[in-house]
């Protein structure tokens, strides 16, 4: 086993530290402190935040890649250990080789056989032309007609596993926490039907395709489940690429005026002024020649992949800085123009140390409310820029490329619509989870808001 | 005011300067002539002599920014950023990578597409303004609430689902209008139902939900609770004091995005077969045809800028206190 590092593994793993150094830090500010405890009083907000962590935890665990190492050969004796090509990963290696059951070509949720006829022999060795059995479906079953109470039956023991489990995670928890003042046991709730629904779908799959195959004969739950590294990767890197530049450029030209702030000015307004998806697709494009043209960089097929992903994370953090940046502009206007400003002025306070301590912590909101919004938006981009063909890489699973491969198969008699159901449904989750937790946010954060606004 | 159009106008000439620079630097220097030659021939049977005929094809045979081997202003316009990217400005967009005339296909694709985002805009706004205007009736109440919970679902959907689930049921199973394609003569309604039907419910969830927004900001202004103390009714507080009030935000949002229905729509075009820009574009993406692109992309920004101008100006009609000055 070799461990494998991937650009995307290391700059999230980068990330993730950062955040949670960064909110131990905030931590200490009784501010701050009070806002995020009126996101969490809400039951919403904890069972959103519990969905985005396990989220958040899935594709973590599907960024810990390594190769397997390979037998040697039949009567070679080598001391050198040869690897796998194909990289793996600890979610992988969690769901039970669900991603290695593969069938022929489609077949629907809990099938027994085949989409498409085939010719085969039967049983006198006459020719035939027939649905085949699947490989990795219903192997116990002697009649067909016993299919669900074999699922049944199959299910007890992942269930129950999934309830003694969950029954511990929170039992840990509730002696941890006890009862405090946030709603506690919405998150228990959620945590628990996540944790039995993770531990049944893992059980089943070694019997059954829980959402089917796919044309190539793919599990179809298993790349729905793959698609969320790349979502979750997708939407935090590029904004973590983004921000740096909005946040620099934004406070600059609202702090030091004059002709930083028309440089700047200007070159939001020509960046806005392209269509986003044309710019886009052009870079991509052109990182696609690039690549092509330059075939030696990555050993393996994976490491392509991951390069034009991360690039892809860029040139999407790269062309859309300019709302944040009119934003944080906005705000640093008004900012220092306040008396506490002024007066650090006047006290001859350098100005780094008055952009960072005195205008910066009073962006955080914006920051953080762009971040959550972001984070859902290009979630939901993503599947249109690989239905597009710029997005991901098509050897990388991604929701996008889910629906883009089943779109038209919709229109086939009986239609096949399991792939699309996947993909739609992780998809959607993610996505409201986000959206209702960025209003939360919203609501604690924006002064606007506090001050009478919506909900007074 | 015609000083003011005047200024911005001019305003525009170091914007549009700029989009040229940048696709300029991002077509041809970071990606040389050669490397396009090389992808557009297939990369791997390519010999010089190859490269060389295709760049004098299709005009890349000369230097980047400055011809030294030619003399006077020669030097200058016989370069690759003086045929290919200054010529925009007249538009002149010259032939795509397949040969075609690339002006004469835009003026032809241009109708489909505002035959499809004209009706979407439109019917969108009204469906957008008329629901959000109800349920800041019932504001603070339950249905409020989870209607707000609706409109946040109805956000998380990908556009994609939109018109995926749109085609499946209305044209697939219920058989009740075409599920793609554009015909100019006659009954060209039958093939627009069904997108402009998916583009409008697609954006009610962010639409209706950003309106809700602007209207409740005003339904907290102190000259609603004056309307409401001399007895107007709640219709009237609606339409006659708030809907006017709250027109300054929407402006803001909407009048930018009328020139750019131009451009149509990208996914609708290419799912419903309808042979606008949008499609156009999608197709030059696919195909890599960056002469397309780079002309698309010119256009784009033109647009865009005459609709930050006409939202200026609209102010003007939907506030008098503002003045342009």
């Amino acid at each position: 086993m070799k461990p494998i590092l991937l650009w995307s593994d290391g700059l999230i793993f980068m990330l993730v530290i950062a955040l949670v150094l960064f909110f131990y830090k905030l931590r200490e500010d009784p501010l701050t402190r009070e806002r995020w405890g009126q996101v969490f009083s809400s039951k919403l907000g904890m069972v959103a935040f519990t969905v985005i962590l396990t989220y958040v935890g899935i594709a973590l665990l599907d960024s810990l890649h390594f190769r397997r190492a390979l037998d040697a050969p039949e009567g070679v004796q080598t001391e050198e250990v040869f690897y796998d090509n194909k990289v793996t990963s600890v979610f992988d290696v969690l769901t039970g080789g669900m991603g290695e059951r593969f069938e022929r070509t489609y077949s629907a949720p809990f099938a027994l056989i085949s989409f498409e006829k085939k010719n085969m022999k039967d049983a006198q060795g006459l020719d035939v032309r027939d649905f085949p059995p699947l490989k990795h479906a219903g192997l116990d079953l002697d009649d067909p007609a016993d299919k669900w109470s074999d699922v049944m039956a199959k299910s007890v023991v992942p269930l129950g596993l999934g309830l003694l489990f969950s029954g511990l995670l929170i039992g840990a928890q509730w002696l941890l926490l006890g009862r405090g003042l946030f709603p506690w046991h919405a998150s228990w709730v959620t945590q628990g039907v996540i944790v039995c629904i993770g531990f049944w779908l893992v059980g089943i799959s070694h019997h059954y395709h829980v959402l089917g195959t796919d044309k190539g004969g793919a599990d179809v739950l298993f790349q729905s489940l793959k698609g969320i590294r790349t979502g979750v990767l997708l939407g935090t890197l590029a904004t973590l690429v983004m921000l740096p530049i909005a946040v620099t450029l934004g406070i600059t030209a609202g702090y030091f005026k004059g002709w930083v702030d028309d440089v700047v000015q200007y070159l939001y307004t020509t960046l806005s002024s392209i269509p986003g998806i044309l710019l886009i697709a052009a870079s991509v494009l052109l990182f696609q020649v690039y690549i092509d043209l330059n075939p030696d960089f990555f050993s393996i097929g994976m490491e392509k992949a991951d390069a034009r992903f991360v690039a892809l994370c860029f040139i999407l953090g790269v062309t859309s800085w300019s709302t944040l940046c009119r934003l944080i502009r906005a705000e640093t206007l008004k900012i220092s123009q306040l008396g506490y400003v002024q007066a650090a002025h006047a006290f001859g306070v350098s100005h780094t140390r008055i952009l960072g301590r005195h205008i910066l912590p009073n962006l955080v909101h914006i920051i953080l409310i762009t971040f959550v919004l972001d984070f859902s938006a290009l979630v939901l981009a993503e599947a249109v820029l690989s239905y597009i063909g710029v997005g991901i890489d098509p050897s990388m699973g991604s929701w996008g490329n889910m629906i883009n491969g089943a779109r038209a198969e919709l229109s086939r008699e009986p239609a096949i619509w399991w792939t699309l159901t996947g993909a739609f449904f992780f998809m959607f989750v993610i996505v409201l989870a986000a959206n209702l937790f960025s209003d939360l946010v919203r609501d604690a954060f924006d002064p606007r808001t506090r001050m009478g606004g919506d909900e007074a | 005011m015609f000083a003011y159009i005047i200024r911005r106008l001019l305003y525009a000439i170091p914007i549009l300067i700029g989009v040229n620079l940048l696709t300029f630097t991002l077509f041809f220097v970071v990606n040389s002539p050669d490397d396009m030659a090389v992808s557009q021939l297939g990369a791997k049977y390519v010999t010089p002599e190859a490269i060389a005929s295709w760049k004098e094809k299709n005009g890349y045979d000369k230097p980047l920014f400055l011809n030294s081997e030619a003399d006077g202003i020669a030097a200058i316009t016989e370069t690759i950023f003086f045929t290919k990217s200054i010529k925009l400005f007249a538009f002149e967009f010259g032939r795509s990578e397949s040969g075609r005339n690339i002006t004469s296909d835009i003026s032809i694709r241009m109708w489909p597409s505002l035959a499809v985002a004209l009706p979407t805009f439109i019917v969108g706004i009204w469906v957008n303004i008329c629901v959000a205007l109800m349920v800041v009736m019932f504001h603070a109440t339950r249905l409020d609430r989870w209607t707000v919970f609706v409109f946040v679902g109805l956000m998380s959907i990908s556009y994609l689902f939109y018109i995926i689930g749109g085609q499946y049921m209305v044209a697939k199973t219920w058989r009740l209008v075409p599920i793609s394609g554009f015909d100019a003569q006659g009954q060209v309604w039958k093939f627009l139902i069904l997108p402009v039907l998916v583009g409008v419910i697609a954006g009610i969830g962010a639409g209706a939900r950003w309106y809700r927004t602007l209207f409740l900001e005003e339904a907290n202004q102190d000259y609603v609770r004056t309307a409401r103390a001399k007895g107007c009714s709640e219709i009237s507080i609606l339409f006659k004091h708030i809907l006017p009030n709250a027109l300054i935000p929407i402006l803001t949002g909407v009048v930018v995005l009328i020139p750019t229905l131009f451009m149509g729509s990208l996914l609708i075009e290419s799912f419903f077969g309808i042979p606008g820009l949008g499609s156009y574009m999608l197709d030059a993406i696919r195909s890599q045809d960056f002469a397309i692109v780079r002309s698309m992309v010119f256009i784009g920004s033109i647009l865009y800028i005459t609709g930050l101008l006409l939202t200026d100006i609209s102010y003007t009609w939907a506030d008098p206190r503002v003045r342009l000055s």
